[in-house]
């Protein structure tokens, strides 16, 4: 992996490349944490119906 | 004419000139796809954008702000009595959106490729590349969101119910994607620090841009409030009738209260880069108009039409507030671009330019008019009444 | 085919160390970048340029563009300050600075600059800085939306409005595809002047060149290299008896590369997709728990309420009942008195007319 940069611009497009990636991957694991989060008062909602 | 006659009548002086401006617009689409841009537009190597990006892309995506706005007010902030205005909100941006694309045709070079930024070859260094990307996400955000309207049209309850559910991830998943581009939009020009004047030209521009969304947003709701009051009024349900003044005064203190933190990050962006000396030259006079005719004053009447609960007075200033986002962003992309070239290399739209972009304007406007007078819009679906 | 890949995942980690010139533990934001070691580029001296326009007539030729109205050795052209355009990459103005008897001139085509704005603005990544230090550009993935001309500081890209289907930019390429083909040794302006007013070379030995030009004539340049420095350099440079701002130069562009402009808002993208989803859900549970404790207490305020309506309603109405009952005792009472009353009175009068019945009798 020792690819050498030669200009801010290569480098550039490779950091942002990889952030726009992660910024996908956090999106998504924003809604599945979100349901883990809340998945029990759920159920209790279901059950105390 | 009588009034019999006049109901079942498809001319109407609406329809007249939606009809003029139509045929009109259809051939200089013709003009422009087998003539290229050179046959309509007054573009140069010099000014590369003009009107279609200045009006079309960043007024369009700033005036249709109201879709994240509503929605977020309504879900997210609690103000849920007035779900009411989300509907609408969520539709006009939709369309807002949608119509910025379909303008962007017009616009670049070689339309049929404008996904390739995005499925093809990524240039992710470029704030375009940002945009591209959230409008296509957020066009489909906003589909989503407005697809429950459609589906109860068609009584497909299930899958309604079921994108229903997701209203509150949709909501977010569009502030956040609102956030990006709209700010983004101003964070174009700060590639081009030799060519915007200084006043205009800041490190804060996206910032200014997002603030000034907000603003945009939240008076194009109440501004278009406005005007469906008075053509879709038999469409509207008590509910959303009932609610509607007091939605006026909150969207109006709010937008007042964000236009009085907007002229501030104004003026530390001027502090910032010591650029008072520019405001004594012609175009420091002219930045003072954008600034206290178009951000104080609405920002003083709002107040004013909130408190005394004077729905005209909203009303006007929002129309002003409006008229007042379309100005800065006008500055920014053609009256104080490339202010230092000589007069006769700056740009000016030829009418072909201007005729184009009211042909789109009129194209969303029969949309809106289309769906509104069938869909759920300015009313809650019987079947669907207990919800909120 | 396709350049390095997006995908660069795997990298990301590593990559914070691995600057050009291998400085291994510096971080990014600190970190700089030299350009390619062996990138070439030209050095225009505009003491030396007669404004011939051979170079504009070797460039039309070379890149068959169109032939133009006016033929190259018209110099009546010079009249008029002239840009870059579509059919032709680069352009010689005639000036007539203040500090000069004689008329300067300059030529203009795209700096190739070390690190180019038009390629940190496109989005398609249609523009490409290579190795040997052109900049080129890939119509076959231009949209076309000219963002790349917005941000050109010099201006140079030029467009094909004209062209309905196949729009594309316009600009000098160094001619980087000629040579690389091998069909040129030398760019086609520099092969063409009779002056040398062109000269071709690596970057690092044109500097070098000038400034040795510059000892050997003292009071013939004005200090300093333009391009040197200018956008974070160029690869074209000049140097000129003149002020640099009397050619038409820009002096005020400052060294920063184009990428730097927009890297800081681009950084701001990524923090807001990290924290607005969990600022906003937290706005959004704090005022859905808000709600909720709302109705509760609401929720608990009636139903207290409602207990207490019922225990007052209860005991008013047993206060009731018993008063009720009683006075249904009283009335019962007073009906059987009534009535015993109203039966005594007739077995009264009952007796009574007998008397009469008698009396009338004896
Ligand atoms: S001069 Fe303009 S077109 Fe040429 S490399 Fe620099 S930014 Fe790009
Ligand atoms: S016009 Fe073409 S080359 Fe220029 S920025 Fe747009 S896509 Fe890139
Ligand atoms: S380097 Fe080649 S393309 Fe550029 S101006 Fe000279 S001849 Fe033209």
């Amino acid at each position: 992996m020792e690819h050498a940069f030669f200009t801010l611009q290569d480098f550039l497009t490779h950091t942002k490349g990889s952030v726009y990636i992660l910024m996908g991957l956090a999106l998504a694991g924003f809604v599945g944490w979100w349901r883990f989060l809340v998945a029990r008062d759920e159920e209790n909602h279901k059950n105390v119906r | 004419m009588s009034t019999e006659t006049n109901k079942t009548s498809l001319i109407t002086p609406f329809n007249v000139i939606a009809f003029v401006i139509c045929s009109v617009g259809l051939y200089l689409t013709v003009l422009r796809f087998t003539g290229g841009l050179a046959a309509v537009s007054n573009l140069t190597d010099y000014n590369p954008w003009g009107l279609w990006i200045g009006f079309d892309l960043l007024c369009g995506v700033a005036l249709a702000a109201g879709g994240y706005v509503t929605s977020s007010a309504v879900y997210l902030f609690g103000l849920k009595k007035y779900h009411g205005a989300v509907r609408p909100a969520i539709l006009t941006a939709f369309l807002g959106y949608a119509f910025v694309v379909i303008a962007l045709h017009y616009d670049v070079g070689r339309p049929w490729r404008l996904v390739y930024p995005l499925f093809w070859q990524q240039g992710p260094t470029s704030v375009l590349f940002e945009i591209g990307l959230c409008v296509f996400l957020y066009l489909s955000v906003l589909f989503l969101e407005f697809c429950p309207a459609a589906l109860e049209w068609l009584g497909l309850k299930k899958l309604r119910n079921l994108l229903h559910s997701a209203t509150i991830a949709l909501t977010i998943m569009g502030v956040v994607l609102s956030t990006m581009h709209q700010s983004s939009l101003g964070a174009l020009y700060l590639m081009a620090p030799s060519k915007l004047h200084p006043l205009w030209y800041s490190g804060y521009l996206p910032v200014f841009f997002f603030v000034s969304s907000a603003v945009a947003g939240l008076s194009m709701v109440i501004f278009e409030g406005t005007l469906s009051h008075r053509w879709l009024h038999h469409k509207m349900d008590n509910h959303y009738l009932n609610e509607h003044d007091n939605f006026v005064f909150s969207f109006a203190r709010a937008a007042s209260w964000v236009l009085l933190g907007y002229f501030f990050i104004k003026v530390f962006g001027i502090a910032a880069d010591n650029n008072w000396k520019y405001l004594g030259t012609p175009m420091g006079s002219w930045f003072l108009v954008e600034m206290g005719v178009f951000v104080a004053l609405p920002c003083l009447l709002y107040a004013i039409g909130a408190r005394e609960r004077n729905l005209a007075l909203c009303k006007w200033t929002a129309a002003l507030a409006v008229l007042g986002i379309v100005v800065n962003r006008f500055n920014v992309s053609m009256v104080a671009f490339n202010w230092q070239l000589p007069a006769a290399e700056r740009y000016f739209p030829s009418w072909h330019e201007v005729w184009i972009s009211i042909f789109i304007v009129t194209l969303l406007v029969l949309t809106f008019r289309f769906i509104s007078t069938r869909m759920p819009i300015f009313y809650t679906h019987p079947d669907y009444q207990d919800e909120h | 085919m396709k350049r390095r890949t997006f995908l660069g995942l795997m990298g990301a980690t590593a990559v914070g160390a691995a600057a050009g010139t291998g400085v291994l533990a510096t971080p990014a934001e600190a970190a700089h970048f030299e350009g390619y070691p062996d990138a070439m580029g030209v050095l225009f001296d505009a003491t030396r340029c007669i404004g011939c326009r051979k170079c504009e007539a070797a460039c039309n030729q070379v890149n068959d563009l169109e032939q133009p109205e006016r033929p190259f050795d018209d110099l009546a052209v010079l009249e008029e300050k002239r840009r870059t355009h579509a059919e032709s990459y680069t352009i010689v103005n005639r000036f007539q600075p203040e500090s000069s008897s004689i008329p300067v001139f300059l030529k203009t085509q795209c700096n190739h600059c070390m690190e180019p704005a038009c390629a940190s603005a496109c989005f398609v990544r249609a523009f490409k800085k290579n190795p040997d230090g052109s900049v080129t550009y890939d119509a076959d993935v231009c949209v076309g939306c000219r963002y790349c001309m917005v941000a050109c500081p010099f201006n140079v890209p030029a467009y094909t409005y004209d062209d309905p289907i196949t729009p594309e930019v316009r600009k000098c390429h160094m001619c980087h595809p000629h040579m690389a083909a091998g069909k040129r040794s030398l760019p086609g302006c520099v092969e063409a002047c009779p002056k040398e007013a062109l000269t071709w070379g690596r970057r690092d030995d044109l500097l070098r060149i000038a400034r040795d030009r510059m000892r050997a004539n003292p009071g013939k340049y004005v200090d300093g290299i333009y391009g040197e420095r200018e956008m974070g350099g160029t690869n074209w440079l000049y140097i000129s008896g003149v002020p640099f701002e009397e050619l038409g130069l820009r002096t005020d562009l400052g060294v920063k590369p184009a990428p730097e402009f927009t890297k800081g808002a681009l950084a701001g993208v990524a923090m807001v997709v990290g924290l607005w989803p969990v600022l906003l859900t937290g706005i959004y549970g704090m005022s859905k728990l808000n709600a909720k404790d709302a109705r509760k207490a609401q929720e608990a305020a009636v139903s207290a309420m409602k207990a207490e309506c019922e225990a007052d309603h209860q005991a008013a109405m047993k206060q009731a009942q018993e008063k009720a009952a009683k006075d249904k005792q009283a009335a019962v009472e007073r009906e059987v008195k009534k009535a015993l009353e109203e039966a005594q009175k007739a077995a009264e009068a009952e007796q009574a007319p007998n008397q009469d019945k008698d009396g009338d009798a004896s």
